[in-house]
């Protein structure tokens, strides 16, 4: 796969060039397997470009409490990465302990997404990252005084000089620090990548089974496609909540419960599933896939009844299982006081 | 000329001045396939129209916006196609609102 990315700098994805290679996939598979590729590099846009410094002031910025009205919640709060970077509940919790409407997605692999949030309000993710700060549910931190407070920690002012020398402590900047860290969060290389590789035996029969029912009757790479198993885009996959989703944007016909296409990497992670976290099991969620789902004038054409064995249901779960990484732990960033 | 394609454009409109359905004959045909537009960018005059035709496996919905209001073609799919005439000198926008990494320029002079 050749990933052309307009950027000021790419990141080589050390994790990615890891892996052993103990066969070559035949000539029919790899035309399949060449379509999951892992992308070599991670892009950055040019009006944000990445340096490691700027990442590391993101990551601080990430884990800060001081982010939130009360002090008490980070980024990482709901974006857990003991977690897959979600939470383990089907809605999270916000300010002050209120439940929130929609699940947490995760944060793995933004840096190649399109329009960010569940309904895609947020154009870039420097636009995103500084939407739950200030959301009343959520952090509820008026940025003004978020400004005021980061500006008396002569830690921070350092370090926001140095990343964006004469501009410092802006809302923009917190923005752009944030996006940076977030975008070198790449999921690992799974067992599924080995075998796209050529390693026959990275996953077992039933998952490669399960990938084939997964391109085919099952039709989920019709949404669920690339490296990363989305298309970035909007669909209404039948869940009966009330939530309009992407319409509450974009007050089009075909965006009704429309929410954006998760990626499915580290999915066995990630539990519970959907926009609203109603699903508990993959399980479920092939269930939902295969008959489950309401049926209304706005459903995705995509979503139809698939009428799976048993056999091609647990052949799906044993391949999304393969696409889990074991991804490095993530440490706690030291915070200027 | 289909009647879906009838809706579709007296449906536009500021961008759809159609006095008849029948296409200019310089209209541009971009196609959607493999979830892409056939161009990234486009240049036209003013007056020109832009056919979109799916081309693709899969539902698409074009739509651009101009002055803040909405121009939407609606769910287009497999082998449909709708067509939008931009009348006004501009820059546009053009994007598939279920896919959004679908998008393209057109410029009009």
């Amino acid at each position: 796969m050749k990933i052309i990315v307009s950027h000021a700098k790419t990141l080589v994805i050390a994790a990615m060039v890891a892996g052993t290679t103990t066969g070559l996939a035949t000539a029919q598979d790899s035309l399949t397997r060449a379509d999951y590729e892992r992308p070599t590099d991670i892009p950055f846009p040019e009006e944000n470009s990445y340096s490691e410094a700027k990442a590391e002031l993101g990551k601080m910025l990430f884990f800060d409490p001081r982010l939130s009205r009360e002090n008490n919640l980070t980024c990482a709060s709901c974006h857990n990465p003991s977690f897959a970077w979600e939470d383990a509940q089907p809605t999270s919790v916000g300010t002050p302990m209120s439940r929130l409407g929609r699940h947490t997605p995760t944060v793995l692999n933004l840096a190649w997404g399109e329009l960010y949030f569940w309904d895609g309000r947020a154009e870039s993710l420097e636009e995103q990252a500084l939407g739950p700060i200030q959301a009343g549910g959520e952090m509820a931190q008026d940025l003004d005084e978020l400004l005021v407070e980061l500006r008396n920690v002569p830690g921070y002012v350092q370090f926001f000089e140095n990343v964006f020398p004469g501009e410092g402590v802006t809302a923009d900047n917190i923005g752009k620090a944030i996006a940076t860290y977030e975008r070198t969060l790449v999921s690992a290389e799974a067992p599924f990548d080995r075998w796209v590789k050529g390693d026959d035996n990275a996953i077992s029969e039933a998952a490669k089974r399960g990938f084939e029912v997964f391109n085919t009757k099952a039709r989920c790479a019709s949404c669920h496609e690339g490296w990363n198993f989305t298309d970035w885009g909007f669909h209404d996959i039948g869940l009966g909540d009330a939530d309009e989703g992407r319409y509450e944007v974009l007050e089009f016909d075909a965006l009704k419960h429309a929410f954006k296409t998760p990626g499915l990497r580290n999915i066995v992670e990630r539990a519970p599933y959907m926009h609203d976290g109603s699903l508990k099991t993959l399980e479920e969620v092939v269930d939902h896939y295969d008959s489950g789902f309401v049926k209304r004038p706005s459903l995705s054409s995509e979503m139809q009844e698939l009428g799976l064995t048993a056999s091609e249901k647990s052949d799906l779960v044993a391949f999304l299982q393969s696409l889990s990484s074991d991804d490095p732990a993530v440490s706690l960033p030291k915070l200027p006081n | 000329m289909s009647s879906k394609y009838l809706h579709a454009a007296l449906g536009l409109g500021l961008m759809t001045a159609f006095a008849s359905p029948v296409l200019a004959q310089d209209a541009v045909r971009i196609s959607q396939k493999g979830k892409q537009f056939s161009e990234k960018q486009l240049s036209l005059t003013s007056g020109q129209s832009v056919v979109f035709v799916n081309d693709d496996s899969v539902a698409h919905n074009v739509y651009t916006i101009v002055k803040g209001k909405k121009q939407d073609l609606g769910l287009q799919k497999p082998s449909e196609e709708g067509s939008i005439a931009f009348d006004s000198a501009g820059t546009y926008r053009v994007r598939c609102a279920i896919h959004p990494k679908m998008k393209m320029v057109i410029k009009v002079e």
